[in-house]
């Protein structure tokens, strides 16, 4: 039986890990090849890296770190942050990355997802839409989340789709940092409607938010940050409880 | 409650360091990551060349034929190389991986392409009775089941899980080692003479995928 994901998500800064709440403040929290070695050697079914550098030698050195980190972990692993060409897409993949994931860049250029998927085929593209409810309606936000965008969530998650992503990862900024559960409505619907995969990202607190977001948000996978890079939730323990729980779970 | 690390890292999965001399081509072709098959092939201490020289594929002593992408678009890229017919020759151990598994087979139903035909079965489309349960691509990690006696899958826990990327598959039929389930029941794993091929990605699979490189290493 096809099992749900469990996917720690590291935040990436001038080759180090950082975790902020909300985005904001920022946390070191360790070298990215050893956390993902640990989280790979723990049973984490995929990684993803979001690097949030904001310098000229980005590019190089992201890939230099994909390059590492392929070489020493045996699970998938995406890369996002900053991607938005054709030819960033084929360094990281060369450098060894399994999947990528674009967000402002798709939001300013929708046609970049066809040309990447057409390039590289669907499965390596990830679509990451970040989203924020405004007076009931849910619209993407770019730039980490602070601007707002005319685009209702829905409708872009359809259309993202429909131009040959592989995968949706669905934060919602309402959700993220608070540890108060992930957007299950919003993710139930987009989930519902959609015939890709959908990872949730945004609010993991306790190990029930994880069974409720695979089964009241019918996720086929969840992401989460903070909470493992500081060992409030275990891998292991995480996997067992879901798994007790009924959650078809890779153990 | 169990310990959900134990019962993974416990599985007594080990696998033997290749001789040193073994010579592993990986069939360049114009197909996507194959960099992840050459650092898998690294980190159980062997080393493979990844190349489309006839030659160095012939004096190989392991073929790997890894693959991602379109399987008319590949077909192409190997007739005009005259890989179609290198291939067919092979008589060392060779490996097929996800579209290199699809590729070896009869038929497929992605863009109606004829493929090499080592293993007469055909590639369809998965097609979901449901589409809110099972979403294509088949993506994400999923059990090998019915596992027969082969020295691909020696030392295997049961029901071993693997990691899968794919919106095509190969039916079952007397050449199945392996099967796994996704809609329907579907070839995982398939053997005919010194032809292997798997359709997930064992170098993403973790220790379980190490284990079946390295007994591909052993045959």
């Amino acid at each position: 039986m096809l099992t749900k994901r469990i996917i720690p998500c590291l935040d990436i800064k001038e080759g180090r890990t950082v975790k902020g709440v909300n985005f904001v403040e920022l946390r070191d929290a360790g070298d990215p090849v050893e956390l993902a070695k640990i989280y790979s050697d723990e049973g984490a079914d995929e990684l993803v890296f979001l690097d949030i550098t904001a310098t000229v030698d980005k590019r190089k050195t992201l890939a230099d770190l994909v390059s590492k980190v392929a070489k020493a972990i045996n699970i998938p692993f995406t890369v996002g942050g900053g991607i938005s060409t054709v030819e960033d897409v084929k360094v990281l993949l060369n450098a060894g990355a399994d999947k990528i994931s674009i967000n402002s860049s798709a939001v300013k250029n929708p046609q970049i997802i066809n040309e990447m998927a057409a390039e590289f085929g669907s499965q390596c593209i990830v679509v990451a839409i970040d989203t924020r409810n405004v007076d009931g309606i849910d619209f993407v936000h770019t730039h980490g989340g602070r601007q707002a965008t005319l685009l209702k969530t829905q409708e872009w998650a359809q259309e993202v789709c429909d131009r040959g992503a592989g995968e949706i990862l669905l934060t919602s900024m309402d959700h993220d940092g608070t540890k108060a559960g992930f957007s299950n409505e919003l993710l139930a619907e987009i989930s519902s409607a959609l015939s890709i995969p959908v990872i949730a990202s945004g609010g993991a607190g306790t190990m029930a938010h994880f069974k409720d977001v695979f089964t009241f948000g019918k996720a086929d996978a969840a992401l989460a940050a903070s909470i493992f890079h500081f060992k409030e939730i275990g891998i292991p323990e995480l996997k067992t409880y879901l798994s007790d729980s009924e959650i078809s779970i890779r153990i | 409650m169990t310990d959900v690390r134990c019962r993974v890292l416990a599985s007594d999965i080990g696998h033997q360091t290749p001789d040193n001399n073994m010579k592993i081509a990986v069939i360049k072709y114009n197909s996507g990551n194959v960099q992840s098959v050459l650092y898998a092939l690294e980190r159980l201490g062997a080393h493979a060349d990844l190349t489309d020289d006839p030659e160095v594929i012939r004096a190989a002593d392991k073929v790997v034929f890894p693959g991602q992408g379109e399987a008319s678009t590949a077909m192409k890229y190997l007739k005009a190389r005259k890989l179609d017919q290198l291939i067919s020759e092979i008589k060392q151990p060779f490996l097929g991986v996800c579209l290199g598994l699809q590729l070896l087979c009869e038929h497929s139903e992605e863009n109606d392409t004829e493929c090499l035909g080592i293993f007469p079965v055909k590639v369809k489309r998965f097609i979901p009775e449901n589409s809110q349960e099972f979403k294509v691509p088949h993506v994400g990690w999923n059990e090998l089941e019915n596992l027969v006696d082969n020295p691909l899958l020696k030392d295997l826990p049961a029901n071993p899980f693997v990691y899968y990327v794919h919106s095509f598959y190969a039916e079952l039929s007397e050449l199945t080692i392996a099967q796994t389930h996704y809609i329907h029941d579907f070839s995982a794993i398939l053997h005919r003479n010194n032809f292997y091929a798997i359709q997930a990605h064992p170098e993403k699979s973790g220790l379980v995928g190490e284990k079946l490189l390295s007994n591909f290493l052993s045959i």
